[in-house]
């Protein structure tokens, strides 16, 4: 599937070049983390991702201990072991694989376990579909975990490798799922720049798991005891627990931009840690898309931008933790927005994103108004034609044209 | 309380609001929130140790003549009364102590 253009096919001992797809770049920004135990089980559009992983160990490219296991609800109960025992680790699941590991992936958060896990995101059944959609992600988003969503494949490997440093931040010690699109990324080809492994190395340093949380013979303790209820220091304890978890996630905020910063010095490649604003300074309209989307809706923006309209575009890199501030700086810059998902929220009849910047707008301290718009459900695609079809609903706000509900872009695809 | 062998991991340098763990063991037993309790026939008793092996936390005292429970272990769930071949152990419901 993949083409080496320069020089060596391995893990590379310095930077080298590799044309491959979302998932293998995954798959190699996971074997230049080092990780001690991958724990794996195959499900569409994911599957890749694990064969890669697989391959790489087979070969001796990875010195990680593979763990095949019967299901999901295994993978995660085993990692959790792993990284209670001061093992570094990597799952990668979607749809269907996630629904299945949800208990244990709900407890990893409160564990404070700095996982680091891909979601190659895929729409929700039923309907039955296999292709992509970010209903999956969306759905576990107040899992606790941290969701940062990658546009493209070089990003996919960048993140994933930078995942684990804020992962195992001591002010975060939280796992992170670095979501890709399925199909869109995971099977997206283009060339990506393979970092040095001693400069990844370097750059992580050794593995910070379980100083706090073990199962360690020399450290004995009792771990996630039994706390809440309505007496004794049970409420007080679970509170105190809680309280830590959320400052934990704000946390959050602040390492992810650094740990992006520190990655640009050292390989020269900048991405936004948690909000992107693209061609929005002098601009009037914007877009706020998510994930492999905003390519072809930063092409939209050009071409408006061509015929003299001031539009512009917010891109959410980071999910969860909400970047609240780093949104309301954006939108307070424009005086309309029309926001896209690959999802829906089935309380708000609008897409989840749609509803958080609503949540952000409040805090800009002034009411403009906004447009849902929901497409590339189930693997359909949001062409560049769909964006300008956005955009212009979305200027039409100025004249008070407002469809008061979402539009369903792919609706008559 | 001091049924460990060994000291207490020493956790003051992790912050009390991180990761839930416990190095000192808790007050909090079963018997606390029991709402069912068994009662032993000491005539019927006759040893054999089923309820000493099925008991889930391990709350069954042996006696001279009969086997006997850890009423502030005991969590009330009847195994014992349920596995025993002579019918000896009966729950009754707890009426507060």
């Amino acid at each position: 599937m993949s083409v080496v253009t320069e020089p060596s096919r391995s893990i590379a001992n310095k930077p080298s070049f590799v044309v491959c797809e979302g998932n293998e770049a995954a798959a190699i920004g996971v074997g230049l983390s080092r990780p001690d135990v991958v724990a794996v089980y195959p499900i569409t559009p994911q599957s890749s991702l694990v064969e890669h992983l697989s391959q790489m160990i087979a070969d001796g490219r990875l010195r990680a201990d593979l763990m095949n296991v019967e299901g999901e609800h295994a993978v995660m109960c085993g990692l959790q072991g792993v990284a209670l025992a001061g093992g570094r680790t990597f799952t990668a699941t979607c749809g269907p694989g996630l629904a299945f590991m949800f208990e244990p992936y709900v407890r990893t958060p409160g564990l404070r376990l700095p996982m680091v896990a891909s979601l190659v995101t895929r729409d929700l059944l039923s309907p039955q579909c296999v292709w992509g959609g970010q209903q999956d992600a969306m759905v576990v988003r107040e899992a606790g975990w941290i969701q940062m969503y990658c546009e493209t494949v070089q990003e996919i490997l960048d993140t994933t490798v930078m995942a684990y440093k804020i992962a195992e931040h001591r002010d975060v010690m939280l796992p992170i799922n670095v979501c890709h699109d399925g199909n869109y990324l995971s099977f997206g080809v283009t060339r990506v720049e393979v970092p040095d492994q001693q400069e990844v190395d370097d750059f992580l340093g050794p593995p910070d798991i379980n100083w706090h949380i073990a199962l360690d013979p020399s450290r004995p303790m009792g771990v996630d005891p039994l706390t809440g209820g309505a007496g004794g220091v049970g409420p007080r304890n679970f509170v105190r627990y809680r309280k830590g978890q959320v400052r934990g996630m704000q946390n959050a905020l602040r390492v992810i931009r650094e740990v992006h910063a520190a990655w640009g010095e050292r390989f020269g490649r900048y991405h936004a840690p948690l909000v992107e604003e693209y061609r929005l300074d002098d601009a009037d309209t914007a877009l706020v898309t998510i994930g492999s989307m905003t390519g072809a809706a930063k092409d939209a923006i050009d071409i408006a931008r061509d015929k003299g309209e001031a539009v512009g575009l917010i891109k959410i890199k980071t999910f969860r933790p909400f970047p609240l501030q780093a949104m309301v700086a954006a939108l307070a810059k424009v005086k309309r927005i029309g926001v896209v998902d690959r999802s829906v929220s089935f309380g708000w009849n609008c897409g989840p994103l749609y509803q958080d910047t609503l949540g952000a707008l409040y805090h800009t301290g002034k009411s403009i108004p906004a447009i849902s718009f929901i497409g590339g459900l189930a693997g359909a695609d949001i062409t560049v034609e769909h964006f300008a079809r956005a955009i212009a609903l979305t200027r039409e706000l100025q004249w008070g044209r407002d469809p008061n509900e979402p539009v369903w872009l792919n609706e008559n695809d | 309380m001091q049924r460990q062998s060994r000291d207490h991991f020493d956790a003051s340098s992790i912050p009390d609001d991180l990761a839930p763990i416990a190095t000192v063991l808790s007050g909090m037993l079963p018997g606390d929130w029991r709402s069912m309790r068994p009662l032993i026939n000491r005539l019927k008793c006759v040893k054999c140790g089923l309820c000493w092996l099925y008991c889930p936390v391990q709350c069954v005292v042996e006696k001279p003549r009969w086997f006997e429970f850890d009423l502030a272990v005991c969590k009330g769930c009847g195994v014992c009364a349920q596995e025993c071949p002579h019918s000896a152990i009966r729950m009754i419901e707890e009426m507060g102590r």
